[in-house]
């Protein structure tokens, strides 16, 4: 355990110093910024760099998430509440990005479902789902 | 226009629905789509999208005829007023791309029947009609709307309604062809709404003419410069602007002929339309556009895109193919109008928006019809084609003259256009790229008239020509495509005032 416990010590001072820096004023409330690009990047790169069909799906689902995860950030109205009249409270977060991020999550799950809905039938078609034994399958007809 | 009025005058309280027009032309086909599955019926159903189709073009012309006398057509959603609310904005730059819109559906539902039947199971043919007016509903959506976000909206409802109908394609490669799009799509309305939410972050509005008033103030900032980058290439991808064209060839090729005729004419249309308007109207009070070089980098991508994939168009042996990779050739003309940002190339740009519509209808048309008959769009089948369906065939032939701007076409009324407005910048250089580039396209449409005209037809091959329902809408976008070739006045006229339209206040 010891030996484990001095592997991750060094990473451990490095997350408590990034941390720090991003609760400190110099960077106020862009941690959630990070987390957003972090998640854009990975979707992102599942999407190009993946063959299997459900995987891209899924790369796509996660850069879509991201985007609301941005929306819903830029709303956040420090020390604001939860947008309900209410006696007492003054400051309100923005309701309205969060509203239209609804509607683009809605869009997201229609998205998924004929993305997973296409996958099914690709694979009734061709008997696999991995991209590039399917570029092989169409080269062959083409030639 | 008159005309339209009279007719207008006859239906049941016409003064009480003339203010909502702008809306009911996204409303009536978006509560029509559902319809279509209560009335099951491959003829019923088809016969609600024509009815639909027909109204929704009426209601565009109108629109178009108050836009040129009166001016803008505001409309505020549920009364709410803007910035708050939606607000649907129809200045002659959206109506000139309504018209086009509604005209392509009108024309291309009587011809859909047919072929629909023809290469669709019957069990699913009422489906296609209801992807068909949802993807309408998307496609005026986007043009009518004047909220950034509500475009999103719309576009992605065109969007996932154009997937389903590409899917329905009888070859498998169909499956695929949509599963790529859909991907593609998909990465570029996300990027969009990045952009969009980055523009909210700075100005706190969604309204198109709201933010042009307030983007100038903060246009320095990285965020703006940010967003403008993310709402180019997204909607970059959706009109697929070369090298993000890789979706385009292959959906258009597999689509269902009629998908292909109707996307083909209109989809990447309204996306270019999308574009304009974000960089002309909301962004149009920035520096940005000349600023970042953007529009350096949208001559040159056009450049590449007329030559690079008219090229590989000479090499397809699948014509719908060809075609396809000639629409992308094509996009390049409408966006090396954008990049030359003049009212007068713009002008140009916008011509061949309506250009492209009516020769690029007139050819997957053709190839609808020589599918129906002989069960095939490879080259290889086509010999003799010019005896066995002669109609077909000299359909294809006006398109293809169209492609490579042969006096007396479209084609030649917007390439001189933006021939003439590149000349004006003194950017002679592009002026001889459009005409190289239309050598290239003359090679390719001589390999199909070399094929279908000069070689004998095989033995036993299958002759006769296609029911008289699709060749009289193709015969008429043919008609058309020479027609507005003569008289490119008032197509050129209304084209300009679209232009003005964008620019505004620009120089």
């Amino acid at each position: 355990m010891d030996g484990l416990n001095s592997f991750f010590e060094p990473l451990q001072g490095a997350w408590q110093a990034f941390e720090a820096f991003m609760l400190s004023e110099g960077s106020p409330g862009l941690f959630s910024y990070w987390v957003i690009i972090a998640l854009m990047m990975a979707g992102f790169y599942i999407v190009i760099a993946h063959d299997n069909l459900v995987k891209k799906i899924v790369g796509l689902n996660v850069f879509q998430v991201s985007v609301f995860l941005f929306y819903i950030t830029m709303a956040k109205v420090s020390g604001g509440s939860a947008p309900i009249l209410a006696e007492g409270i003054e400051q309100y977060s923005n309701p309205l990005p969060h509203v239209l991020i609804l509607t683009a999550i809605v869009v997201g799950v229609a998205t998924t479902a004929l993305g997973l809905a296409l996958v099914v039938r690709i694979r009734n078609a061709y008997g696999t789902i991995e991209d590039d034994e399917i570029q092989a399958i169409e080269e062959g007809e083409d030639a | 226009m008159t005309a339209f009025y009279v007719l207008f005058l006859f239906l049941p309280n016409a003064a009480a629905i003339e203010p909502h027009l702008s809306a009911l032309q996204v409303v009536i086909p978006l509560l029509a789509a559902p319809i279509c599955v209560v009335l099951r019926d491959p003829k019923l159903s088809w016969l609600w999208a024509l009815i639909v189709s027909w109204v929704v073009f009426f209601i565009s012309l109108v629109i178009l005829g108050k836009v040129l006398a009166e001016g803008v057509i505001t409309y505020e959603l549920g009364g709410w007023p803007p910035p708050w609310g939606i607000e649907y904005r129809v200045d002659a730059a959206n109506a000139f791309v309504l018209v086009i819109v509604g005209l392509i559906g009108a024309i291309t539902l009587p011809y859909a029947r047919a072929s629909v039947a023809r290469e669709i199971p019957k069990a699913r043919i009422y489906l296609f009609y209801l992807m068909y007016l949802l993807c309408l509903t998307g496609l005026l959506g986007i043009t009518v709307t004047g909220d950034a976000f509500n475009l999103f909206v719309f576009l992605e409802i065109s969007s996932l309604s154009s997937y389903v109908m590409i899917a329905l394609g009888s070859d498998r490669r169909a499956l695929t062809a949509a599963f790529r799009y859909l991907i593609m799509g998909t990465l570029g309305a996300t990027f969009y709404i990045i952009g969009v939410g980055m523009m909210y972050m700075m100005t706190g509005s969604l309204n198109m003419a709201d933010l042009s008033t307030l983007l100038p103030a903060v246009e320095e900032t990285r965020t703006v410069l940010a967003a403008f980058a993310f709402i180019v290439v997204g909607l970059g991808l959706k009109m697929a602007i070369f090298p993000l064209h890789t979706w385009l060839p292959n959906a258009y090729a597999y689509a269902p002929s009629v998908a292909t005729v109707f996307l083909a004419s209109t989809a990447t249309k309204v996306a270019i339309y999308a574009l304009l308007r974000l960089v002309f109207t909301v962004f149009g009070g920035t520096t940005l556009f000349a600023v970042t070089g953007v529009q350096e980098v949208l001559i040159i991508l056009a450049l590449a895109a007329i030559f690079a994939a008219a090229f590989v168009a000479v090499f397809q042996n699948d014509i719908k193919r060809m075609l396809a990779y000639s629409s992308v050739s094509q996009i390049g003309y409408m966006v090396l109008g954008i990049g030359l940002a003049t009212t007068q190339g713009l002008t140009g740009g916008l011509v061949h928006l309506f250009n492209h519509a009516m020769m690029k209808g007139t050819a997957f048309m053709a190839m609808g019809a020589i599918f129906y008959v002989i069960g095939s769009v490879q080259l290889k089948d086509m010999a003799g084609l010019g005896r066995r369906m002669p109609i077909s065939m000299a359909a294809f032939l006006v398109a293809g003259l169209s492609l490579f701007g042969t006096p007396v076409t479209v084609g030649f009324i917007s390439k001189w256009q933006l021939a003439q407005a590149s000349l004006a910048l003194g950017w002679w250089y592009i002026a001889v790229g459009i005409l190289l580039a239309s050598l290239l396209a003359i090679a390719y449409v001589w390999r199909v008239v070399e094929v279908t005209y000069m070689e004998p037809p095989p033995e036993g091959a299958p002759k006769g020509e296609a029911p008289v329902s699709m060749l009289v809408p193709m015969l008429i976008m043919a008609a058309a495509t020479i027609w507005f070739g003569i008289d490119g006045d008032t197509t050129l006229s209304v084209a300009q005032a679209a232009a003005e339209a964008l620019m505004g206040d620009q120089p």
